[in-house]
């Protein structure tokens, strides 16, 4: 991690400790909520797509793995929300490891294709095996999360938690990154030949990361699952798999930071679409939510178009150029090129 | 020491891509501490050679014996934590990472945290992460790149490249080093800075196996050379013996 990251840090933090301030309202703090949930999860899948270069289009599995061991372990086996959040997070890593060691001793996109099929059998099972996972009807009934004996029963409580995970998840993939493991994954995305060449046992950490990258997404969907106290099959579709791909990619996979801007983004997009709903109604035009995904895909569009390497380092760029306006105007010659 | 202070032995091995015959029944030594050159025209196998040396390929039949044990069916990360460092002809870095990274994977063998200590402690705590930058260091300081340390290594021109994958080869502090034609695209000044880099190898005490087509710079460094026509060896010795060898030279002039 370098200093700069710390100062994004420090950002976060600002950020999420004056947000519900700015807000106001427990609705939106709860669409902030969500968006930890989905920040936690790309975090992981940054891990897995901007460093190791491997595409999964089945992390919504993951989540709906640790939302189901949450959900069904405290309420069919009155186990305590954090043991069963560790045990969803554990059988999330087997079920990675199962899927990948396969997979991922190959090289090429094999696991992008392995993870959909995975993806929809979870989806499956979660709908029709009605015994175990109570079906289209789901799991009634699952108690919110405490902390140190403390309960996080309103919204505001449970908001600071959420972003608490996603701070630590992030300071913990930083950490990551800037190890010998870190550097093994950035290498095997640059040259696997090269890499394992230096040493670096390219097939081992690519299964490691992927299992990695599967607890950050069971404990997102743990997290979820304590806070809405009800799951169903419905948000664990195909669909969110390939949403969560789409936020990595839009805020740029070649960094943390990208998945955080992009999950952030596209989580808050929907409300900003609502905003937008009445204005357009006042022209004639009524806006659905159902057309939510076709200015997903316009955005996914334009970015790649224009920003292939994401929002985040077209920011970046960005700032990194009005800096150096800033400093020609501090020196009195804005337009003379150096 | 390992017999007759043979690095490496090759045994009648064979390589048969598809119908191709890249090696056949190719047989020759590497003195230790040695400067041994593969040379022969273009197809000739040399760097099938390496490539089965080095685990990206299995021999169809023969045998490769490193330090009198067998390199068969050994990955290629495990070939170098043997002590096997090699460079591409193509070359291979890691293009977004700096010239300093680039170095510091090579090092990767050389330390051992984990995974979750990795995770629950920051960089600047660890003190091995401290040891590997300074042996990383040290390692571009050999090379002569250390001015370049901190620019990504995509950047960098070709002859720097070789150079860097020669840094990172080092790094992991290798016993054997193959070189895959690592003048090939330089200047004639970067191709004699080459020659004196790969001398101070050899007085690392690393054994160089060298793949190149500058015969200049063959002839002048290499304690033995090897001549490979069709995958098969034509002639074995010193530079001075095989440069009189008559069917070396209707080989090379026979193109
Ligand atoms: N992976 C492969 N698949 C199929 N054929 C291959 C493969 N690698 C090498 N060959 C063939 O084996 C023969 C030897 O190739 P090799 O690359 O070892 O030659 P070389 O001596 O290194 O040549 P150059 O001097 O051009 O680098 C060639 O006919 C080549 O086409
Ligand atoms: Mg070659």
């Amino acid at each position: 991690m370098h200093a700069k990251d710390y100062i994004g840090f420090s950002i976060l933090i600002g950020m999420v400790l004056v947000m519900p301030h700015l807000v106001g309202n427990d609705y939106y703090v709860g669409v902030l909520v969500f968006a930890a949930f989905n920040c936690l999860a790309c975090i992981g899948l940054c891990l897995l797509m901007g460093y190791a270069g491997q595409i999964s289009l089945g992390h919504g599995a993951f989540i709906a793995i640790g939302a189901y061991a949450s959900g069904l372990l405290t309420t069919k086996m009155g186990w305590s929300p954090w043991t069963a959040m560790a045990a969803g997070a554990f059988l999330a890593m087997a079920i990675a490891f199962i899927v990948g060691i396969p997979t991922l001793r190959l090289k090429g996109h094999y696991l992008a294709m392995a993870t959909l099929g995975f993806a929809s059998i979870v989806h499956i099972v979660a709908v029709a095996a009605v015994d175990l996972t109570g079906g289209p009807a789901g799991v009634l009934g699952i108690p919110r999360i405490g902390l140190f004996g403390f309960s996080l029963d309103s919204d505001i409580q449970y908001y600071y938690f959420a972003w608490t995970a996603v701070v630590i998840g992030l300071y913990l993939a930083f950490n990551i990154i800037d190890s010998r493991i870190g550097r093994g994954l950035r290498a095997i995305h640059g040259s696997e030949d090269a890499a394992s060449a230096a040493g670096v046992n390219t097939s081992v950490y690519k299964i490691q990361v992927f299992a990695l990258s599967a607890v950050y997404a069971s404990v997102s969907g743990s997290l979820y699952a304590y806070y809405v106290n009800y799951i169903d099959p419905g948000p664990f579709d195909v669909m969110h798999s390939i949403l969560l791909v789409t936020m990595v990619a839009v805020g740029g996979l070649r960094h943390l930071w990208g998945a955080v801007i992009g999950a952030l983004l596209l989580s808050l997009l929907p409300e900003m679409l609502s905003f937008a709903a009445a204005p357009l109604q006042a022209i004639g035009i009524e806006y659905k939510p159902d057309y939510d995904i076709i200015v997903y895909g316009t955005i996914l569009l334009l970015i790649m178009l224009f920003l292939p390497e994401g929002l985040f380092a077209g920011l970046a760029a960005g700032c990194k150029s009005a800096w150096n306006l800033f400093k020609k105007i501090l020196k009195g010659r804005p337009f003379v090129r150096e | 020491m390992y017999g007759n202070n043979q690095i490496l032995k090759l045994e009648k091995l064979r390589k048969v891509f598809g119908g191709v015959v890249a090696l056949d029944d190719l047989s020759f030594e590497v003195g230790t501490e040695t400067i041994t050159s593969v040379i022969g025209p273009n197809g000739a196998g040399k760097t099938t050679v390496f490539n089965l040396l080095s685990g990206y390929l299995q021999p169809t039949k023969g045998a490769m014996i490193y330090k009198d044990r067998s390199l068969q069916g050994e990955k290629p990360y495990k070939i170098a934590s043997l002590g096997i460092g090699r460079t591409f002809q193509n070359v291979q870095i890691f293009p977004d990472m700096t010239v300093l990274e680039n170095v510091m994977v090579g090092r990767h063998l050389r330390s051992r945290t984990g995974m979750l200590f990795s995770a629950l402690i920051p960089s600047f705590l660890r003190p091995e992460e401290k040891r590997i930058r300074e042996d990383a260091v040290r390692c571009l300081a050999f090379v002569g790149l250390e001015h370049a340390a901190d620019t990504p290594a995509g950047s960098l021109p070709l002859g720097n490249q070789r150079m860097l994958e020669i840094a990172r080869a080092m790094a992991i502090e290798p016993d054997l080093l193959l070189l895959d034609e690592p003048a090939s695209g330089l200047n004639s000044r970067e191709t004699i800075a080459m020659g004196e880099l790969i001398n101070r190898i050899r007085e690392k005490r690393v054994t160089v196996m060298l793949v190149e087509h500058d015969m200049e710079l063959v002839m002048e460094i290499s304690d033995r050379v090897a001549v490979m026509n069709f995958g098969r060896l034509i002639a074995e010795g010193t530079p001075r013996e095989v440069q009189e060898n008559q069917e070396v030279i209707s080989a090379y002039l026979g193109e």
